[in-house]
Parts: C-alpha cells; sequence; structure tokens
C-alpha cells in the first residue's frame, strides 16, 4: 500500500490554475493587442516585446537574486503586467522609458510587498503613473507612427481625443466621439484603439469565467450615469457618458486593470462599490481636476481602499442572517 | 418538470459515472469476515457473541453501545474466531468480531423472497423499533442510527421527508443502480418514514443527470398505492447531496448554524437508507448488505462493477475479485472523490456505509504545488455554507480562534469545494478542518461551562 497516495479530501481538483487564468487574460487581451499592431506597426511591437521582456528579466532577476527563492515567472502574471503596462502607453514611448516603467510596476509595485497575491496597486497601472509624472512630455507625445494598415495621414496627432477637450472646448469634443469610435480611435495610449476589440477580450473572460462582469459595469454605470447629469445639466461645459466611456482607458482600465484580482475586492457587493468609487473619481478628475483622463489615478486610489472594502462587504453565509 | 436547486456556492466537476450502466452483481462470500463494532456515527456496539459461537446469517452478535448507536447482525453463517481490535481503512484500530464462513444458513423469521410488500404496519413504535432492531444506519455518508433520526425530539414535527437520490459525488452509481433496480422497495421504504413521521409530503430528490432514475421512480409512483410522495429533478451541482444543501434546494429553507434539520421541519434520508428500511420493515432482514461501486479513471469500463456486498468483506478481497488495483493507479479512495476517504490500509472491512472503492490515477488526484493566493475569490464562490475559505485559512494561520469562531469556521461541511475551486492548490480544507476543530472545541467547552454554570445556580437556590 505504500506506493498509493495518501491524502484528505477533496481528492480530484478543478481544471484550474494561475498559469491557465493568466493564460486566459493573455488571450482575452490578444484582440486589442493585434489591433494596436496594425495601427502603430513595428514601433509598437517593440514596445510590447521590451515590456514583457523587461517585466519577466526582473521578475526572475528579483525572485533568484533577493528573495532566493524558486522563480515565479511561470505563472505568467508578469506576462500580463507587461502586456498591460504597454497598451497603456502612447506607440511612440521611447524603448528605456518602457524599461522604467516595467521597473516599477515590477520592482516596486509587486515584488517589494511579496509577489504575486500580495501588492496593494496594480503593477502596471503604478508604472504608468510613474512615467507619466516622470516623463510627462513623452508620455503625452501622441504623434502617430506608420502602421501596417491604417493611413494614419489623416489621423489627428499631437492630443487624444481628451486632450481635445481643452483645445476645442467641451462641447466640440464631444462631437468628435460617435458609435464609430467603437471600432477604432486612433490618439491615445496603444491599447485603447478599438473599443470593440477590449470588449471582446472581456466578454471572453467573463464567459470563461475567469471574471465576473459586476466591477466593470458598475464604473461604466457610473461614469455613463455622472457624465448624463452633468451633460444635460450644461452640455457646453461637460462632456457627454458616451464620449467619456469610449476615450481615456476607461474601457481598458474597466475591463482590465480594475478586474485585477490581486487588487480588487474579492465579494460582489465590494466590486460594485470598487467600481462605483472607480467611476466616480475619474468623473471628477476629468470634470475639475487639471488631468484630462484620470482612469489610472482613479484605480490606484481605490485600490488603497480595497482592503477596507474587503472588510465591510462578506458574502452571506448559509443559514445565517 | 422544473429544476431545483441550492443557491449558495457549489462546484460541477465531472460527473464520471463509469459504472452507471453495470447492474448490480452478487459479490461472493470470503473465507472470513471482520465485523466492525464502529460502523455508525456515535457509541460503538458491544458484542454478545464469545468465540466459538457458531452465528447464523442476520443473527444479533453486537448490542447498541449507547443512545446514538446501533445493533450489529452477522453477515454470514459460521464460527466467531476472534473478538479484537484491528485495523480500520486509515488504520485505527477497532474491535472487530472476525466470523470464519461457512455455508450460508440465515437465521429465522427473514424473508429472502424477492416478493414487493406493499401493504405497511400501522404500528408507528413498532416500525421504529423493528427499523432499530434491524441496525439501520443513514447510507449517505454518516451513517447516523436511522431510528433516531426518525424519532424527532418532542415539540418539533417534521413537515417534509426528503429522499436523497442526489448521489452528486463523481463516480458513485449504487445510488443510481438501486433507484433503478429497488425502485418499488425504496418508494415502500419512503412510505414506511412517512408513517413513521406522521405523513409529512415526501420528496424524492434526484440529479438530472439520472434521468432513467427520475423516469423509473416516477412510473413506479404511479403503480404504488402512496400518497403525498413526489420525484423532484434536480440541477447537478455539488454538494447536493448534503443534507442542508438538499434541504435548501428542496423546501426553500435553510439549517442554522448548529442546528438539526428537523429545526426547520425537514428529515432526510438517503435512498440506500430507505431500501434498508424496507428491507427491515417488510422483510425483517437487518442491515448486512449494501451496494459499493468499483470504479475509477484507470480502470477499464468493462471492470467498472457495482457489488451487492455483505458488511464485513475485506476491501482487498473485493478489489482481488474484481480484477486486482489496476494499473496507473495512484489513490485508493472509500467513497467519492470529493469527500471520500483515501484508503491507507485495503485490508480494512467494509460496513455498512462503505460505497465504493474508486482508483484515482496520478493525473486526476495528484495535487499540484501550493502557489500565493491571487485573491481570485474562487473559493469563497465555491463554498455552499457562503464562508470565505481564503480568510478562514489566514486566520487559521494567524491563530485568531475568536475571529475564526465570528467567520463561521465552525460551520464548514469539509466538502472540498474550496480546495477543489483553487488555482494555487492551497491547501484551504486542510487547514479550515483544524481551524474548524479547534473552533467546535471551543464551543463544545463554553457549552459545557454554562451547563456547569446553571447547574451550580441551581443547587444554589436548592440549598437557600
Amino acid at each position: 500500500m505504500d506506493k498509493y497516495i495518501i491524502s484528505p479530501n477533496p481528492h480530484v481538483h478543478a481544471p484550474v490554475s494561475t498559469k491557465k487564468l493568466m493564460l486566459d487574460v493573455i488571450i482575452a487581451l490578444c484582440p486589442a493587442v493585434i489591433v494596436s499592431f496594425l495601427y502603430y506597426g513595428w514601433s509598437e511591437i517593440i514596445i510590447m516585446a521590451v515590456s514583457i521582456a523587461s517585466c519577466l528579466c526582473l521578475e526572475w532577476t528579483i525572485t533568484k537574486f533577493l528573495m532566493k527563492s524558486s522563480s515565479t515567472i511561470g505563472d505568467l502574471s508578469a506576462v500580463v503586467t507587461g502586456i498591460l503596462l504597454a497598451m497603456n502607453l502612447p506607440p511612440t514611448t521611447p524603448w528605456w522609458i518602457v524599461v522604467i516603467g516595467a521597473a516599477v510596476a515590477i520592482a516596486v509595485a509587486k515584488m517589494s510587498f511579496g509577489g504575486l497575491g500580495q501588492n496593494i496597486f496594480n503593477p502596471a497601472i503604478t508604472g504608468r503613473v510613474f512615467l507619466l509624472l516622470s516623463f510627462p512630455a513623452a508620455m503625452t507625445d501622441w504623434t502617430v507612427p506608420a502602421g501596417f494598415i491604417a493611413n494614419n495621414a489623416d489621423a489627428f496627432t499631437g492630443a487624444t481625443l481628451l486632450g481635445q477637450v481643452n483645445i476645442l472646448g467641451p462641447a466640440a469634443a464631444d462631437k468628435l466621439v460617435s458609435l464609430g469610435t467603437l471600432f477604432h480611435n486612433i490618439g491615445g495610449s496603444a491599447g485603447e484603439i478599438s473599443a470593440l476589440a477590449l470588449l471582446a477580450g472581456w466578454v471572453y473572460l467573463i464567459v470563461r469565467g475567469v471574471i465576473k462582469p459586476w466591477i466593470t459595469l458598475s464604473i461604466f454605470a457610473t461614469v455613463a450615469i455622472i457624465a448624463g447629469i452633468f451633460h444635460l445639466a450644461d452640455p457646453e461645459a461637460y462632456t457627454g457618458p458616451l464620449f467619456n466611456l469610449l476615450t481615456g482607458g476607461v474601457i481598458l482600465g474597466a475591463c482590465f486593470m480594475a478586474t485585477d484580482y490581486v487588487t480588487s475586492p474579492m465579494s460582489t457587493a465590494g466590486g460594485i462599490v470598487f467600481g462605483f468609487g472607480i467611476g466616480f473619481i475619474v468623473m471628477m478628475i476629468r470634470y475639475f481636476g487639471s488631468y484630462p483622463e484620470g482612469m489610472s489615478f482613479a484605480i490606484l486610489i481605490m485600490n488603497m481602499a480595497v482592503p477596507l472594502i474587503d472588510r465591510a462587504f462578506h458574502q452571506r453565509k448559509f443559514g445565517r442572517k | 418538470m422544473s429544476k431545483i436547486t441550492f443557491k449558495i456556492g457549489g462546484v460541477h466537476p465531472n460527473d464520471a459515472k463509469l459504472a452507471r450502466d453495470r447492474a448490480i452483481e452478487v459479490l461472493p462470500l470470503p473465507q472470513t469476515v471482520y465485523v466492525s463494532m464502529a460502523q455508525h456515527l456515535g457509541a460503538p456496539a458491544k458484542p454478545i457473541v464469545a468465540v466459538g459461537d457458531k452465528v447464523k446469517t442476520g443473527q444479533l452478535i453486537a448490542e447498541a453501545g449507547g443512545f446514538i448507536s446501533a445493533v450489529v447482525h452477522s453477515p454470514v453463517s459460521g464460527t466467531v474466531k476472534s473478538i479484537a481490535p484491528r485495523a480500520d481503512i486509515a488504520g485505527k484500530p477497532v474491535t472487530h468480531v472476525e466470523i470464519s464462513v461457512e455455508g450460508d444458513e440465515w437465521a429465522e423469521g427473514i424473508d429472502l423472497s424477492d416478493t414487493l410488500v406493499t401493504e405497511i404496519p400501522e404500528d408507528r413504535v413498532a416500525i421504529l423499533k423493528k427499523i432499530q432492531d434491524c441496525g439501520v444506519v443513514g447510507l449517505g455518508g454518516a451513517t447516523f442510527p436511522t431510528h433516531v433520526k426518525l424519532n424527532p425530539a418532542p415539540g418539533s414535527k417534521a413537515e417534509c421527508l426528503i429522499l436523497n437520490g442526489a448521489e452528486c459525488e463523481p463516480y458513485l452509481t449504487s445510488d443510481y443502480r438501486i433507484l433503478l433496480e429497488k425502485t418499488k422497495e425504496i418508494i415502500v421504504g419512503a412510505a414506511i418514514m412517512q408513517k413513521v413521521l406522521g405523513g409529512c409530503h415526501t420528496v424524492i430528490g434526484i440529479e438530472e443527470n439520472k434521468p432513467e432514475a427520475i423516469e423509473a421512480v416516477r412510473k413506479a409512483l404511479t403503480e404504488l398505492p402512496y400518497n403525498n410522495i413526489e420525484v423532484q429533478s434536480l440541477k447537478k451541482k455539488y454538494p447536493q447531496g448534503g443534507e442542508k444543501q438538499l434541504i435548501a434546494a428542496v423546501m426553500g429553507r435553510e439549517v442554522g448554524s448548529g442546528a438539526l434539520p428537523i429545526s426547520v421541519g425537514a428529515v432526510v434520508q438517503n435512498v440506500a437508507t430507505s431500501l434498508a428500511v424496507y428491507e427491515a420493515v417488510q422483510k425483517n432482514k437487518p442491515l448486512i448488505t449494501n451496494t459499493l461501486t468499483v470504479t475509477g479513471d484507470c480502470l477499464p469500463l468493462e471492470r467498472q462493477h457495482n457489488y451487492l456486498f455483505r458488511i464485513g468483506v475485506p476491501l482487498s478481497f473485493i478489489a482481488e475479485y474484481a480484477g486486482g488495483i489496476p494499473e496507473g493507479a495512484a489513490k485508493l479512495i472509500s467513497g467519492g472523490p470529493m469527500m471520500g476517504k483515501a484508503i491507507s490500509n485495503l485490508d480494512a472491512a467494509t460496513v455498512k456505509g462503505s460505497s465504493s472503492i474508486l482508483y484515482l490515477s496520478e493525473a486526476s488526484t495528484r495535487r499540484g504545488t501550493e502557489s500565493a493566493c491571487i485573491r481570485c475569490g474562487r473559493c469563497a464562490q465555491a463554498c455552499p455554507m457562503g464562508l470565505e475559505p481564503f480568510l478562514l485559512n489566514r486566520l487559521y494561520k494567524a491563530g485568531d480562534n475568536e475571529a475564526l469562531e465570528a467567520n463561521a469556521a465552525q460551520d464548514c461541511i469539509e466538502c472540498g469545494c474550496c480546495l477543489y475551486s483553487c488555482p494555487a492548490n492551497i491547501p484551504l480544507l486542510d487547514n479550515i478542518r483544524m481551524a474548524k476543530g479547534t473552533v467546535m472545541g471551543i464551543l463544545r467547552a463554553r457549552a459545557a461551562a454554562a451547563k456547569a454554570a446553571a447547574e451550580a445556580a441551581k443547587s444554589n437556590e436548592n440549598k437557600n
């Protein structure tokens, strides 16, 4: 009998692992990544490669030499961070800035807290915000590089749609957004050209059971309702719901960054509160702050509130009130 | 028919009912059987035979050891060889009566014919006594003495008898086979228990992955003279066969923490128990046989079996008869893959509640390497008790017993859904089981202290 395993129940395991979940996130990001490659060509491919490679190298180095533990890069979470970081940068970002962003994301935001599962802040967003504050010029250079399919000569350069708010005024900027923006919206971070590609990935994650839709829907609803109220009250001063949903990383952030397991609440109710907080902060930054977008800040601020939210919301226990 | 299920948590493992089409075969008798004195929940039975005694099949060999206990009968005819401690499936020594088999001569008064007896005795007390005298215990896993469960404390009333035919554990098919092959007997058993409980509404719950069984029961119900018994199709979801989950599914009521099903008017009995009740009351046959599945993912289809076995037959005899331990088996389990126990001693004897020998391959059973919690929340979504396993695991490691109690570690039913679902292979249930033990100990000590304090106060009052 010695050769047989003796251990307590359960004796079988669901076909799920951290690696498989991360692989699903990577698959879900593929449509948007492919669109960004097609639109921005080699410069974006290089950014993506540098970002992923930097994240993997850093995590491996830190686990190997600083933490002196076995490497964790096999769980693919560093790849996800690398892809998300690249998607959150302008397609013209110099490679060395990408490396710095990756270093902040992996070394500071993730590994210094103890690695996957321990970090308070979303690593990719932390990296991006660090770059935004450190290299404001490079991070808001929205020149459009040559792509493979798009005739980018027609694309407006110099400012994102959200940037147009400061240039043209809210009312005129609002008119730049139509439902067509869903398909392609050049100018902005590399990953958010196509809202449709991002949403397709999000639906994939829900269908695969990787994430629940509540956090994302809560962000969308909050943004739409706040923008709707302000826009109805004064369309000259405030951009409308569609504009705010489709610009400035709301979809990318709501679908892939705010839903990060580690830095979002565990419960459904907590997730809805978390999403509301993000939507509210985004709109306050956009309407009353000095930054045109605000999604990254909103997510980071709400990341801080997660332990508190988790304390406040528990799921209902069987047979108890 | 509408399908129902419980609301909180649950998982959907591959049901792998590989032995479902294998009719029940009668297992031959070995040369020696070992009858455990601890094959029910509660106090062990006390042997009333001596070494050298001749016994007949179905003869009483041990009396109940307490209020919550059950009598034990000889499963064979032969000579008592020894009464001594012997290792059970986990290797723990338990008193067994060893009987060498000589022929198969049954005790008098047991009806061995197949004739269906549908007329139910009138006397409720006599029925209960018969169930008690035949040593019937719950065959759904807990082996709680059936006569105790069918006799709720004064003041509580059974509103619904639920027959548990969910068989939500993957691989197991013994309940399914008896539902097909002993349909009417099971229904008569249900009608008997219904009568004992005062004629309450009776629901036979069967999961939707067993449509043939649902159909068989429905058809049999139309052919039998009983009222107020219905079959209910249940959505396939583990742990539907858990008592609290089944009550929630069928009645929409939740049994409170630490409370018994009767507190919400429910009594749950397994279909195999119902068959045992039928045989006891209608045939005067004590519980000395049960059905067991020999199955597993590393066992070829033609080697999957459902056996009618005599209690006390060593597992090794069954394994041998069924062709030996298959190539590629990495783990041997008694019971289902979610809640069964790993067999560390195949020489152990079968007991009343034995339901399977399950052979699992390395690929399906080997636990992955533990990695960091990624806070995905799958464990909390899976927990049918609405607990937060990730939190309990953390509190257990921190040794925070107060918080463990506040977060209901004691409510854990050890179904395994949390560990089953964890992508990081964190031994959630292993740790929560330990935490539960600690919290239960604290609760018991507190209850005992409160009782002692109350008694002290009372005796003081009497003195004054």
